[in-house]
């Protein structure tokens, strides 16, 4: 039975004998008969066996956690499910991308701005040093260095993820 | 003929349910008015995931003007798995969720440049950026487990 002597937790629900080589015990152990239950709810025991089935064993457990969360994102939300928070963060990513443009053109804004002029300052105002340094054309000033190397910033992110609720025209 | 007459009647007006099932579309079929004859596709698709019984408890369970909404949200999420079978829809959410903190970090990078520009640009008063108080008045919240942290950590 599984991998102990207790059947699995789907076999436990469904009541039937747990093979030993039944293909949900590696993945609904006895403890935990929540997860099975869930999944069962929303997908049906003989939907999630042939999708373990269609799947190599390596990638079986990642599968079956997808399919929880699934389950769970469904139960919280029975309307939208997963749905729903892909939208959510979509509009999340969309809000961070405009507010990420705005800050560049900010940027780009103050580095545009003219340098402010100093005050005319007569030469009988100045002492030795300064006028001598003023007349040989040294420059302390910053405002024309470039952007500070240290900030380096890539344009938004482009990937092509489709927004559930525009596609296809889903909510006419 | 009546009889061949009547059959034809039946099976043209079953939804895409029914017509799956082979077993008579009654008028008040829960599935018709989401699943239509003319798109036996769309069901098939929903059913390789979902259990019909399922489906229909779930949608006895929600008002009437939720159903088609839920429905298209199951088709989503059915389409999404048979593009990847691992990891369905979740990996789109994964997606999002590292989208959303690298736009973060470049936002704080850049308000950070914002706030050192401003500071050492003379004759500017710093003021409180465009950016930041867009920041405060739509701030970023999300509660939403990010599935890639909680599985590979």
């Amino acid at each position: 039975m599984g991998s102990g002597s207790s059947p699995c937790a789907s076999c436990k629900l469904l009541r039937r004998r747990c093979a030993k080589d039944c293909i949900f015990a590696p993945y609904f152990p006895p403890d935990d008969p929540h997860k099975f239950a869930i999944v069962h709810k929303v997908f049906g025991a003989s939907n999630v066996s042939k999708m373990l089935q269609e799947l190599p064993v390596h990638q079986r457990g990642d599968a079956v956690s997808s399919l929880v969360y699934e389950a769970n994102a469904r139960m919280r939300d029975p309307v939208y499910g997963c749905v729903g928070a892909i939208s959510y963060l979509q509009n999340q990513v969309s809000q961070l991308q405009m507010q990420l443009a705005v800050a560049q053109a900010e940027i780009l804004c103050i580095q545009m701005q003219p340098e402010p002029e100093l005050p005319a300052i007569h030469p009988s105002m100045m002492d030795c040093d300064t006028k001598s340094l003023v007349l040989s054309g040294g420059n302390t000033g910053n405002f024309g260095d470039p952007m500070p190397q240290f900030l380096s910033y890539t344009s938004s992110n482009n990937n092509a993820i489709q927004d559930p609720l525009k596609r296809e025209s889903l909510w006419t | 003929m009546h009889r061949f007459h009547k059959l034809d009647k039946m099976t043209s007006t079953r939804c895409a349910v029914c017509k799956y099932f082979r077993r008579r579309c009654p008028p008040d079929c829960i599935f018709a008015p989401y699943f239509p004859n003319d798109n036996p596709q769309r069901f098939t698709c929903v059913h390789r995931f979902y259990g019909a019984s399922n489906i229909g408890k779930m949608l006895e369970e929600m008002p009437v003007q939720l159903r088609a909404d839920a429905v298209e949200s199951l088709y989503y999420e059915a389409k999404c798995r048979i593009q990847d079978p691992v990891y369905g829809c979740v990996g789109i959410i994964t997606s999002l969720h590292r989208q959303i903190q690298i736009a973060q970090s470049q936002l704080a990078k850049a308000q950070a440049e914002i706030s050192f520009l401003d500071a050492n640009f003379v004759g500017v008063e710093p003021t409180s950026s465009l950016s930041e108080s867009l920041v405060q008045q739509n701030g970023v919240e999300h509660d939403l487990d990010d599935p890639f942290s909680t599985w590979f950590y």
